[in-house]
């Protein structure tokens, strides 16, 4: 897009799509924006006029916030840390030439096609029921007494079914960049005396860094709003109470729309903030 | 110190034998070039000496030890790949250090010898930049220079000046052959290009389908070509080669002679024939000449003087001491 004119063209012609892109952006926006400044309690008396900061003040000094804050970004932390971590680890093996390579790979990638609801399930009744699921089975056979996932270790639970989520997606994304990877730097490397540990910390993790970038930056984005997961397993109690959680029940439980909404403006700044931070340490990498 | 002997080497790949067994020595200090067509394993060859491939049978030594299963990194050798293989994510000055870095040398030790590298290279100014923002012809220096930190025993190069446009071969031709002079460092040279192998080696091994075809100096295989395989890879253009009636009266299945060795004129001369494309090079004039009756095309070299025309009828003079003569099986008679 060289030219004045074919710059403008391409002006009109992204138009359509800028302005729809917009409006659904702008437009649930501005409607909580606006609910938050409003007592807006649907089944006691509906919209009853402007409310100010009050929504904004409430939402913050209930002691359910701060932990909130925390439980969600525990949560984020801790599955990007896993499936970081896994996820690497897995691309490297899956690049190893193998027997039945495909059908692996296939497997590998099967939990991302799971909805998150069904996922959740599996896991709560299968896996991690004290009495009937697999893994109490399993410690009792080692005679040992079952824990009771959910309620005990409720935090590394959900970390644990979200992690499986959304590792085949780092698997696959770090795949394709280990898979770029020109075998003759891995081969000079060799030859210049680098050990694999070596190698793959000198060579093969710095040509990850940018997908590693692309993984945290758009699993960040869909992690912040689980919700899911959470209203299957622990309904937020145990300290799993996230803030998208918190909203919902401002808002449905509570039934107080105005307050929801503030919370709701709350979650959009924790997004920037994390958004603003993660670039800082992260996204340096991707100009490079 | 870098003398090699390959002893009874062979590979496969699966069950295709992509190099049969084969006998090699190199000289410490020697500059030998593996010159063959595409396919034919001069890489595999390579990769075997480096160590980045296991042998299937026979030994590989250097300095008298058996380094058979010994891994590259202590083979005391060096490449250069033919995609430079350059850390992209490093400065040149990294680069040119990793090796070093490995061998865990101390900070000094290693800006020390970093600067020398790129003084020898012409690479100061560009020591702080990334591979990305160099030339092909710098980063083919920086691969060198990564290569020459090591003080390794012996130089591998595997087509090094693929990717370089004609004009920057012929100057990077120069300077490796500069640099071994200096360095008097084995070195092992791969190229599909008999040019390269002409001006800078010191020893040509013509590989052939994984077999040594033969092994000499260049000047050896320009006369005495042991085949008629050597015969037509070694020289440019290529020898004329004659089978039939002409080659029986030289008693022999086929004939050869080089277009330099061929005398064209007006007028006189055993062959006669029609021109048919003239190359030109300012210098020299490369003349194929058609309806001969001993070959569909001779090619003929003549001073760029020289102004036939296509079309024109001339007359060719071979010169008889430089009539190469191959039996049936191809080889030298
Ligand atoms: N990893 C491999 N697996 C199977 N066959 C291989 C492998 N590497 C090389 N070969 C085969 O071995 C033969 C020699 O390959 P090699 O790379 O040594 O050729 P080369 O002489 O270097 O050719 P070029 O001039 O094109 O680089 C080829 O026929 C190739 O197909
Ligand atoms: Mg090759």
């Amino acid at each position: 897009m060289a030219t004045r004119h074919s710059r403008s063209a391409a002006r009109i012609m992204m138009a359509p799509a800028v302005i729809l892109l917009l409006g659904w952006m702008l437009v649930p926006l501005t409607m909580t924006l606006w609910f938050s400044f409003r007592k807006f309690l649907p089944l006691r008396g509906g919209d009853l006029g402007w409310a100010g900061l009050e929504n904004y003040v409430r939402f913050v000094s209930s002691s359910s916030f701060w932990p909130s804050v925390q439980a969600t970004l525990t949560i984020v932390g801790g599955v990007l840390v896993v499936t970081v971590i896994l996820g690497v680890l897995l691309a490297l093996l899956l690049d190893q030439p193998m027997w039945g390579q495909g059908m692996v790979r296939v497997l590998v990638i099967a939990p991302f096609f799971v909805m998150p609801t069904v996922s959740a399930l599996v896991w709560k009744n299968m896996f991690m029921d004290p009495v009937n699921g697999i893994l109490a089975h399993i410690w009792k056979f080692f005679g040992a007494t079952p824990v009771e996932w959910l309620s005990q270790a409720s935090m590394q639970s959900i970390i644990l079914i979200v992690s499986w989520q959304w590792l085949p997606f780092a698997t696959l994304i770090l795949l394709t960049a280990v898979q770029s990877l020109d075998r003759e730097q891995l081969e000079a490397a060799e030859m210049d005396g680098a050990p694999s540990l070596k190698r793959f910390w000198f060579i093969i993790l710095p040509h990850l860094s940018r997908a590693i970038t692309v993984v945290i930056l758009i699993q960040t984005i869909f992690l912040l709003s689980i919700f899911a997961e959470i209203f299957v397993t622990t309904q937020g109690s145990f300290g799993t109470k996230t803030l998208t959680y918190l909203i919902f029940q401002r808002v449905l439980e509570s039934q107080n729309v105005g307050l929801g909404s503030a919370g709701g403006v709350y979650a959009i700044i924790l997004a920037n903030i994390v958004a603003l931070f993660l670039m800082r340490i992260v996204g340096r990498s991707l100009d490079a | 110190m870098g003398r090699i002997v390959i002893d009874q080497v062979s590979k496969s790949f699966g069950d295709v034998e992509v190099i049969p067994p084969l006998e090699l020595l190199i000289e410490d200090g020697e500059f030998a070039v593996f010159v063959g067509p595409s396919g034919c394993g001069k890489s595999t060859l390579l990769r075997l000496i480096a160590g980045l491939e296991d042998v299937t049978g026979g030994k590989i030594e250097i300095d008298g030890q058996d380094m058979t299963s010994v891994p590259p990194a202590k083979r005391g050798l060096a490449m250069v790949f033919q995609s430079y293989a350059l850390y992209p994510h490093m400065s040149v000055r990294k680069n040119i250090a990793f090796p070093l870095r490995m061998a865990g040398l101390d900070k000094e030790e290693q800006e020390r010898r970093v600067a020398h590298a790129a003084s020898v290279l012409n690479l100061s100014d560009y020591l702080d930049r990334r591979p990305g923002q160099l030339s092909g012809g710098q980063r083919q220096r920086v691969a060198i220079g990564r290569a020459i930190v090591r003080e390794p025993a012996a130089f591998l190069f595997d087509e090094p000046l693929s990717n370089l446009d004609a004009a920057l071969r012929v100057g990077m031709r120069l300077e490796i052959s500069e640099l071994h002079e200096r360095l008097g460092t084995t070195m092992i040279y791969v190229t599909h290009d008999q040019v390269e192998a002409m001006t800078m080696a010191d020893k040509i091994v013509v590989l052939n389908f994984g077999n040594i075809e033969q092994v000499g100096s260049p000047l050896e295989l320009y006369r005495e070509p042991r085949n008629v395989f050597v015969a037509g890879f070694i020289g440019s253009p290529r020898m004329n080669l004659i089978e039939g009636n002409e080659a029986a009266r030289h008693d022999a299945h086929a004939i050869g002679i080089r277009p330099e060795h061929i005398a064209v004129s007006g007028s006189e001369g055993d062959w006669s024939g029609v021109v048919g494309v003239s190359e030109h090079l300012g210098s020299d004039t490369f003349f194929h000449v058609h309806d001969t009756g001993v070959a569909e095309t001779i090619t003929v070299r003549a001073d760029g003087e020289v102004g036939f025309r296509h079309g024109d009828r001339v007359h060719l003079a071979p010169r008889q001491d430089a009539i190469h003569r191959f039996d049936a099986k191809g080889l030298r008679i």
